[in-house]
């Protein structure tokens, strides 16, 4: 009982990253269409950011600052202006290509300009245990948590709360309809794209100190965020925070219980079932077919 | 296909047939690993060209291929035996793999082949008392018939190049069958050949089905030409690759996957002087093809051609319409 608590909850914990990873994933889908094959390596970079300014001398608080905005610029306005905007007029795919080479692109960058070697990234708590019911728990776990949560409640609130978040909803729903009431539809959508650069890099400040920063972090990052966005549906941003604890919460226990050297192989089981049996997600609205 | 484009065909074949004479013998392995991921390219075409499908299982299905040949021929079959089991095996896997992906919307089959590739290099890593894990599985022989060993660089260069020729041909009468047209179609027009009658969901699982035991069958010709397989070279990196290969030859195009893995297996030798940084200035050629011409070098080629003709007649060379009536 005590180690399924200790599990349960670092798995909670791991979810809650995969979920604002997947979240972003969604936005981006939602107003734009964009199958960003390169949110893991989103996730990647912002912690070599970090690190490059706290290289520089900068103390923690301020490089997370600068990873942020340099997220917020590289991930966000330069992905949009640079990658996405000549690419629409052509179509889904190649912009999925286009998002493959730019996972590509980052991973060999960060690898060949800062280093191949896993790198240590500093926890945003010392590590220390609190004990609950005989179970062990991180202070780690539950911070991660915590910011994970608030995270999302800051853009649940923003979503849904302020004119400029339903503005954004209704860009996602039905582009022509909200550019007729008046909507900046253009601009809308760049904003989707800030938030998921703002996403990505919080992400990136938790989930370093525990896989640390590594170039090939994205890889299975990325999977997570996709898996996680297609169990919750695609089309939700509720859908992907369910995905992500599910998937969390699922690796941890399976890894533990079932097989280790499975681990990665659970995840895509349960993919594949959920597009065998319910392939608009479990929270997901069916899409009517574009014929 | 037009009188250009058979002449450029016929002097690239005598290219590929002399070429090998004046090689030194990593030129030849390099020109022989052309021809194996050509096949397997061709395979991805019919998947991303004609029905449109991001599939990136391309790379487990050339692993599932290797990995037949080495185990059947060690376990004492012949080599025409495994070959044709390698293609068999890929085409009911990719059959099962596509017809859930397939029911929904078009995105998905990126995903669960993405998930099926990873699952791949799980099983060939773990299942040790199958695969040899790690470690690989060594020595893998190369083929004789009828007396004529395969075992030499070139004649194995041969032994491919004749394989890619014989699968090229039968994908292109395929392609120019009655029911072939119908993956023209798919291409040309999904809506309209829908309306038509044709069943273009059973015709992409079918793209998909023929497209992934072209895969194995490349792995069947990997096995023996690196002659050591090991799970890793099946992972993500070598689907992704062969993605490349057929969008920057041109997808769509039936020479486009010869061209795309001209490129992709010529380009990190030419590339040597940037040392590491091969992959980041690849993948930057790629973006930047992506940008201003997504449909790839023969795209190019073909529009340029267009251009300079300037008549109103298009005069497509090796592509879209090449194969049309």
């Amino acid at each position: 009982m005590a180690s399924f608590i200790q599990l349960l909850v670092s798995g909670l914990a791991t979810g809650a990253i995969y979920a604002l990873i997947a979240v972003g994933f969604t936005l981006l889908w939602q107003t734009s269409q964009t199958i960003n094959f390169a949110q893991g390596e989103f996730v990647m970079l912002p912690a070599f950011f970090i690190l490059a300014a706290m290289n520089a001398g900068a103390p923690f608080w301020l490089a997370s600052l600068i990873g942020i905005i340099l997220a917020v610029v590289i991930l966000g306005l330069l992905f949009k202006i640079v990658i996405v905007d000549p690419m629409l007029r052509y179509g889904v795919l190649p912009l999925v290509i286009s998002t493959i080479a730019l996972s590509l692109f980052l991973r060999e960058s960060a690898k060949d300009l800062y280093s191949s070697q896993a790198q240590p990234f500093p926890a945003l708590v010392p590590a220390t245990d609190i004990h609950f019911l005989g179970a062990v728990i991180s202070t780690q776990s539950l911070v991660v948590l915590a910011v994970a949560i608030a995270t999302i409640v800051a853009l649940h609130l923003l979503l849904n709360k302020t004119r400029l978040g339903r503005a954004m909803q209704a860009t996602a729903q039905n582009p022509t309809l909200a550019l007729i009431l008046g909507v900046p539809v253009r601009r809308m959508v760049l904003y989707t794209f800030l938030i998921n650069a703002v996403l990505v890099a919080i992400a990136s400040i938790l989930v370093s100190p525990i896989y640390l920063a590594k170039f090939s972090n994205g890889e299975t990052l990325g999977t997570a965020a996709f898996i996680a966005a297609i169990i919750g549906g695609f089309n939700q941003v509720r859908g992907a925070i369910l995905g992500g604890v599910i998937l969390g919460v699922l690796d941890n226990l399976s890894a533990a219980y079932l097989s280790s050297q499975y681990r990665g192989a659970f995840p895509l089981l349960i993919l594949i079932a959920i597009i065998l049996l319910r392939p608009q997600g479990l929270l997901g609205r069916s899409a009517e077919r574009t014929v | 296909m037009n009188r250009l484009g058979a002449a450029t065909v016929v002097a690239a074949a005598i290219f590929a047939i002399g070429a090998p004479f004046f090689l030194k013998p990593f030129g030849i392995f390099l020109i022989s690993m052309w021809a194996v991921q050509t096949i397997a390219a061709m395979g991805l075409n019919l998947t991303l060209g004609y029905a449109g499908q991001v599939s990136l299982a391309q790379g487990a299905f050339v692993g599932i291929g290797a990995y037949t040949v080495a185990m059947l021929t060690q376990g004492g079959f012949p080599f025409a035996l495994a070959f044709v089991a390698a293609g068999g095996l890929c085409f009911v896997i990719g059959w099962i793999l596509g017809y859930p992906a397939l029911r929904v919307q078009h995105h998905y089959l990126a995903f669960v082949t993405l998930a099926f590739t990873t699952l791949v290099f799980l099983v060939l890593r773990n299942e040790e008392w199958l695969t040899n894990g790690i470690y690989g599985i060594n020595g893998v022989a190369r083929p004789a018939f009828f007396g004529w060993s395969t075992r030499g660089a070139l004649d194995f260069y041969f032994f491919s190049l004749g394989t890619l020729a014989a699968l090229s041909g039968a994908t292109w009468w395929m392609l120019r069958s009655p029911w072939g047209r119908a993956f023209v179609a798919l291409r040309e027009n999904p809506i309209r050949a829908l309306s038509l009658g044709l069943d273009t969901r059973r015709y992409t699982l079918m793209a998909f089905a023929i497209g992934s035991s072209l895969g194995g069958l490349s792995g069947g010709l990997y096995a023996p030409l690196v002659q050591f397989i090991e799970p890793g070279s099946f992972a993500l990196g070598m689907s992704f690759n062969l993605l490349l290969m057929v969008i920057v030859g041109g997808s769509g195009y039936f020479f486009g996957p010869f061209i795309g893995a001209l490129i992709a297996v010529l380009l990190p030798e030419w590339l040597r002087i940037t040392q590491g940084y091969y992959l980041i200035v690849y993948a930057g050629l790629v973006m930047a093809m992506m940008a201003f011409c997504p449909s790839g070098i023969l795209g190019l080629i073909d529009r340029t051609l267009k251009l300079a003709t300037r008549s109103g007649r298009t005069a497509p060379v090796l592509g879209p319409e090449g194969i049309g009536p």
